[in-house]
């Protein structure tokens, strides 16, 4: 099957990583992955924060970089609820194609949950707050998780709770977005696991910069990622 | 911080006068531990029980739709059930006033309270007079208002504000309430007991007895209204401790104010809402006491009853496309039991009597944007949408508060004021308007990488993040240099 991946604006500059990591996915899956080069944002930033009329342009770019595709795969739940869920809203009249977040594009459209993948060690899955009610995921991840060899999985205690991120909300009221990053640090670290995955840049880059900051050796890692792992 | 900065204490009713916008009041919060565990600790519990009891119907999501349905319904036609509202409850015996704003409402109860030389009035908990102020107002006309909820009692004695609908205390623990009862009953009216302890069997005693003398030598009651039905003009209240019966039914002369929102179509309405409430609310399948009354019955109850129906500020938010959803709200107070800013601020940080994700919402859609507490309030939300998932009459709150931030950007837009925000978000759209340009920028980005890597305090805006976080090393190649550099030759 052919599938254009979005990469999104953060994981492009920030963690090529995780893109690379899907492409690996991907293809172990007997896809064909395209990259279109024109893209660049979803404009869920811009929307978030109350700059409605750039986002608008954004989606419609968006729209005109991956016309005629026949999934686009985002390997993340925010940037896939912005396009599906409020695109029209910012762009009326535009045409999107399917875009799937990742555990989704894998679980429904390929219908596949164990992607070959090898981990060594102990995970614990924040399910990000747009993966869970824009999207409902719902159990995707973990039954990807589950499948994945060597992959110790714990469970995380008010896995429900918001990490505090929330796109400027982690500048504008950046003392409770602390705060809520804190109390979901303490969770995960409280099962013991090595790694905190997630399937958002945006949640990754908030616990990761708490955990570096506590100088602690647990890692936030992103759900494509371990996926991608082979021993 | 100085001494008096440490708590917060909003003016009920004349929401924010004198209070920090919602960060600075956050700020102060979030300092305060004690607050902390009494909100972590009960916001937990509640959520929980909450789950439980909403996960006992099959029909819980039918039954949100219905209820949303229906209050959708009547704010479409508000106006003709309004009328047919005052129809009913005037032939029914009531006197039915109208009160554009607070003050209007205000000067309403005063007069009644002094067409019967009153000095006290009790009352049973209502946000819409707290909205107005009205205890406060009749403070400075020389008439008490006695609180009769048991958490409301507490807020008052002690000098305090509430900081949620349900469980107006919630911020407060047992000790200290003990401590509140114990400085403050003897000089209102009954004391209380000198061996009165922490146990809530104890402490709900001492405010029995305290209140007791005030239903039976007090002739004026007032209340609000959870509901109020057009067809029957009946007005319906809610309640968990009884004290609300008694203010309803033992004074001479009651006087509701009630939200123009209030307002059922049909009777039958009541039996979604019945459900939806007392489950959203206390977690509870039925609340102990359902207190209906329609007009004045000769001999029995209040012989004299006056409606208020306040406007203030709702038709303008009816007027709101995305907004006017918030009108759905019943103060059921789910919203804020789910919200991680909530339980983390508590509900002072608000600034109103509106706390909490819908007060997020609704003090915005009542006010406008204009002043600067009402504009910080669209921005207290990560977004996590765990409100919209909890609300019984389905407000999507997240998605009235992107609509809200980008009223305020555009009233500071309007007002000329130049925002580093904005220009950030300038450069921001026009990097992302070409590919090529978000790449030129991947790449200065990574030669400044080693060195922003070890910054620890940015300046500006992006201080609020390196306060607590770093900042993740910046790579030495993009996904799209990646890209190009490997599979650039397949294309």
């Amino acid at each position: 099957m052919k599938v254009s991946i979005f990469v999104t604006c953060l994981a492009d500059t920030l963690f090529p990583d995780v893109g690379r990591a899907m492409v690996t996915v991907l293809e172990r899956l007997g896809c064909q992955v395209d990259f279109p080069v024109a893209q660049t944002c979803c404009g869920q930033m811009h929307m978030n924060t109350g700059y409605a009329r750039p986002a608008g342009d954004m989606v419609r770019s968006f729209a005109d970089t991956f016309a005629g595709a026949e999934a686009v795969v985002v390997p993340s739940g925010s940037c896939t609820g912005m396009l599906r869920h409020h695109g029209r809203n910012v762009a009326p009249g535009v045409h999107l194609p399917p875009v799937y977040e990742l555990s989704e594009f894998l679980v429904d459209v390929l219908g596949v949950t164990d992607v070959g993948a090898t981990f060594n060690g102990s995970v614990t899955y924040h399910p990000t707050c747009h993966s869970l009610r824009l999207l409902g995921v719902g159990d995707r991840p973990y039954r990807l998780l589950q499948a994945v060899k060597g992959l110790d999985l714990r469970e995380l205690p008010e896995a429900d709770q918001c990490c505090g991120f929330g796109g400027t909300f982690a500048l504008k009221n950046a003392e409770v977005s602390s705060a809520m990053g804190e109390d979901k640090i303490n969770n995960a670290l409280s099962t013991g696991a090595e790694v905190i995955c997630t399937s958002d840049s945006s949640c990754m880059m908030h616990l990761g910069g708490l955990l570096s900051r506590r100088k602690s050796a647990v890692r936030s890692m992103h759900l494509a990622e371990i996926l991608a792992g082979q021993g | 911080m100085a001494k008096q900065d440490s708590t917060l204490h909003p003016r009920p009713g004349v929401a924010f006068l004198g209070m920090p916008a919602f960060t600075e009041a956050a700020h102060i919060a979030l300092g305060d531990d004690q607050l902390r565990r009494n909100l972590g600790r009960a916001t937990r519990t509640i959520r929980d029980k909450r789950t439980r009891a909403v996960g006992e119907l099959e029909d819980w999501q039918d039954l949100r739709t219905a209820a949303a349905m229906i209050k959708d319904r009547t704010l479409a036609d508000l106006d003709r059930h309004l009328e047919q509202f005052e129809a009913a409850a005037t032939a029914a015996g009531a006197t039915v006033h109208w009160a554009a704003d607070a003050d209007e409402a205000v000067r309403i109860s005063t007069e009644i309270v002094r067409a019967h030389q009153g000095t006290d009035v009790i009352k049973v908990k209502s946000m819409a007079t707290q909205e107005i102020g009205l205890n406060e107002a009749f403070a400075e006309d020389g008439i008490n208002a006695w609180e009769t909820d048991l958490a409301e009692l507490i807020i008052q004695l002690g000098g305090d504000t509430p900081s949620h609908f349900l469980v107006p205390a919630i911020h407060r623990n047992r000790e200290e309430i003990r401590q509140i009862f114990l400085d403050r009953m003897a000089e209102v009216g009954r004391p209380a007991p000198d061996d009165l302890t922490d146990e809530p069997r104890r402490l709900a005693e001492a405010a029995r007895l305290h209140l007791r003398e005030k239903f039976l030598t007090t002739s004026i009651g007032f209340s609000g209204a959870n509901f109020a039905v057009a067809e029957t003009g009946t007005l319906v209240v809610l309640e968990s401790e009884g004290n609300g019966r008694m203010c309803l039914t033992l004074p001479d002369v009651l006087v509701s104010v009630v939200g123009i929102e209030k307002l059922l179509p049909t009777f039958a309405d009541l039996e979604v809402f019945m459900q939806v409430l007392p489950r959203s609310s206390t977690a509870e399948r039925m609340n102990p006491y359902t207190t209906m009354w329609t007009g004045v019955t000769e001999g029995d109850g209040p012989q004299e009853l006056h409606i208020i129906l306040l406007d203030n500020g709702r038709t303008r938010a009816l007027a709101d496309n995305t907004g006017r959803q918030a009108l759905r709200c019943i103060r059921c107070s789910a919203c804020l039991n789910v919200c991680p800013v909530y339980e983390r601020v508590g509900g002072h940080a608000y600034g109103s009597v509106y706390p909490g994700p819908i007060g997020a919402i609704l003090n915005p859609l009542l006010h406008g944007v204009s002043d600067e507490h009402d504009a910080a309030l669209p921005f207290a939300s990560s977004l996590c949408g765990a409100c919209y998932e909890a609300c019984p009459v389905k407000i999507d709150i997240p998605t009235v508060l992107i609509e809200q931030r980008a009223e305020v950007v555009e009233e500071r837009a309007d007002s000329g004021r130049p925002s580093a925000e904005a220009l950030a978000m300038r450069i921001a759209a026009w990097t992302f308007a070409d590919h090529r340009r978000l790449e030129r920028a991947q790449k200065v980005a990574s030669k400044a990488g080693p060195v922003v890597q070890h910054v620890r305090r940015l300046p500006g805006m992006l201080g609020g993040w390196t306060a607590s976080r770093d900042l993740p090393p910046i790579p030495d190649e993009s996904f799209h240099q990646w890209w190009e550099r490997t599979r650039g030759a397949d294309r």
